[in-house]
């Protein structure tokens, strides 16, 4: 760290900052971020470019990779069914979870704002699944809670419903991943509050002065300016449920008849049951392709639709 | 008056809300000292609590109880709190606090870091840290909180940091303070919230990092308590009672640490939008 102490400047000098970097912050600045610099290269940019090539090759791990240009991808797209049903159930989950969440988490955030009594602990209530819910814990108890002798069914027939294995059907196995990743809306919840809390109380009152409606109010003022947040939301929860795993690992194992077959899980057994390494680095690429799509697709949309309270419209 | 009826609705409605999102936690508590015939019931208290599924799950195998379980788990733990803040503090500093070249590019590449799905690093990873004869070791899941770790927590910080008057720095400054020094004496004693949410978050994603446990641990002395459940349900015979009383202590921890440090948990995730 002894070079670190040669970035100090002498006594009195140190009021005028200096337009330009010096040599010294340079090194200063380069020794701290050196952590993180080191991973980066290390654990993200090497990987990336390495499976990038790797998607190109034939690799079972044991042996060298050898090139096979883009049969991988050819593979994928024309004759692997359980890509497209990987996709199918992928998309599926993600189009049912990110809506649901972000619709829970702003009317709870909503009721919650209302300087309820012990809202504390409603919060904390509603927060304490999102703590525990990717946990194999969770996992363990939702396949109990969901199984033939679950005590969900219990529930369903003091409604006078039948009973059925919701794990083990592949009509609803999916659906039951779904509520637990739903149920774990409280993180979400807690960004909006805040977001909430933000919003000076003086815009709404005036908008009573005008009278507006409660309904106006919502859509002309709470909405527009919650919208970076909900942004923000969107962006990060679409792309955290396309990597969902445990769940699908442990609940369901990508069954029954692949009907919870994720994307990740399906990787993860390309690359590490198969040992298709190659095969697996075209299935990464994929989803990295996928992911950025959907982001870029996002962040032009929101040209549209998220309100900067200093710029107006961006 | 009139806003009476309303309000009293809305703590009924939150009421019976969060009965609902809490009721499969109440359950399961019940439910770890029930006997298998009586888990199908959505009755919390069991008519007799079977403390056998505590005993008999905690002494997992003839080899293996759950306290090597949880011991490896917690040590594996204590270097990741450890590197998390160190590391997060280091380049948080650097980048909030010293001017340095392609920092705002630098910077921007950190932000875009943390929508990278983590699958399409994986595959190279493993093959890195395989050459290196590391796999079955708690390396590849210690070592990336020490450089690096996870970006989030690098941004919550220099979000902190940059709260912080500069007028401080300026101070040490001239007092003689060196860049490294206004670091160590002016900026650490004041991030220590800041970092204290990130040993909490830190602990409790990397409890829950099961992905990765999966992938790097192999040999059960070294399992970590979720390994150890998942190994309990690939059982024929599943013991459901032993494994929802296991599977509850494995949430015990964070759960305590979550209501030790609630404060900087709802601060954390509402200033940087961290995700629990």
């Amino acid at each position: 760290m002894a070079d670190i102490t040669a970035a100090s400047k002498p006594p009195g000098r140190g009021f005028f900052r200096r337009k330009k970097t010096s040599d010294e912050n340079n090194l200063a600045g380069y020794l701290f971020i050196s952590p993180w610099l080191l991973g980066f290269l290390l654990l993200t940019v090497w990987p990336v470019t390495q499976s990038f090539y790797l998607s190109f090759t034939d690799y079972p791990l044991i042996a060298d990779p050898t090139w096979i240009g883009g049969a991988n991808y050819d593979r994928i797209f024309t004759s692997d069914k359980t890509f497209i049903q990987s996709l199918k159930v992928t998309f599926t989950f993600v189009l049912i979870v990110v809506p649901l969440k972000l619709a829970f988490s702003l009317i709870v955030a909503m009721l919650l704002n209302r300087q309820m009594k012990g809202m504390s602990i409603y919060r904390t209530a509603i927060y304490f699944p999102s703590l525990i819910g990717a946990s194999v814990a969770v996992s363990v108890l939702w396949r109990n809670m969901f199984g033939v002798d679950g005590y969900i069914n219990g529930v369903l027939q003091w409604f006078g419903i039948q009973g059925m294995g919701w794990i083990s059907h592949p009509d609803t196995a999916l659906g039951t991943l779904i509520t637990l990743d739903t149920w774990q809306f409280g993180s979400t919840m807690v960004i909006f509050l805040a977001g909430l809390k933000q919003i000076p109380n003086e815009m709404y009152e005036a908008a009573s002065v005008d009278g507006a409606s409660k309904i106006r109010k919502f859509f002309s003022i709470t909405l527009p300016m919650l919208s970076p947040v909900m942004f923000f939301n969107l962006v990060l929860e679409i792309i955290q449920s396309f990597q969902m795993f445990t769940a699908a690992f442990v609940i369901t194992q990508g069954g029954p008849v692949d009907s919870t077959y994720m994307y990740a899980y399906f990787l993860y057994e390309k690359a590490f049951r198969h040992f298709q390494m190659g095969y697996a680095s075209a299935l990464a690429w994929i989803l990295l392709v996928i992911v950025a799509i959907l982001t870029a697709i996002n962040f032009l949309a929101s040209r549209y639709w998220v309100f900067y309270e200093s710029g107006g419209k961006k | 008056m009139r806003n009476l009826y309303p309000r009293i609705g809305n703590q009924l409605l939150m009421m019976l809300f969060s009965f609902i999102m809490l009721y499969p936690v109440f359950w399961w508590i019940g439910a770890s000292l029930k006997t298998i015939p009586e888990m199908s019931l959505p009755t919390i208290w069991p008519s007799e609590p079977i403390w056998a599924n505590y005993t008999e799950g905690w002494q997992f195998s003839e080899k293996y109880t759950f306290a090597q379980f949880f011991k490896n788990n917690l040590v594996m733990e204590f270097f990741n709190v450890i590197g998390g803040i160190i590391c997060s503090s280091l380049v948080a500093f650097g980048f909030a606090r010293v001017k340095f070249k392609f920092q705002n590019v630098l910077f921007a590449v950190l932000l875009v870091t943390m929508m990278l799905p983590l699958q399409v690093t994986i595959v190279p990873q493993y093959i890195l840290y395989n050459t290196f004869g590391f796999i079955d070791s708690y390396v590849p899941l210690i070592l990336p909180h020490f450089i690096g770790g996870n970006a989030f927590f690098i941004f919550l910080v220099v979000q902190f940091i940059r709260g912080i008057p500069r007028d401080l720095d300026e101070a040490a400054k001239i007092d003689g303070a060196s860049v490294f020094g206004i670091y160590y004496r002016v900026i650490l004693p004041l991030i220590k919230p800041a970092l204290v949410t990130v040993a909490i978050f830190t602990f409790i994603w990397s409890w829950d990092d099961f992905f990765a446990q999966v992938l790097y641990l192999s040999s059960v002395e070294k399992f970590t308590v979720g390994l150890a459940l998942r190994m309990f349900i690939d059982q024929f015979d599943i013991q459901w009672g032993q494994l929802l009383a296991m599977s509850l202590l494995s949430i015990v921890p964070s759960t305590i640490i979550f209501f030790l440090a609630q404060k900087h948990f709802v601060e954390g995730i509402a200033t940087t939008g961290l995700k629990g």
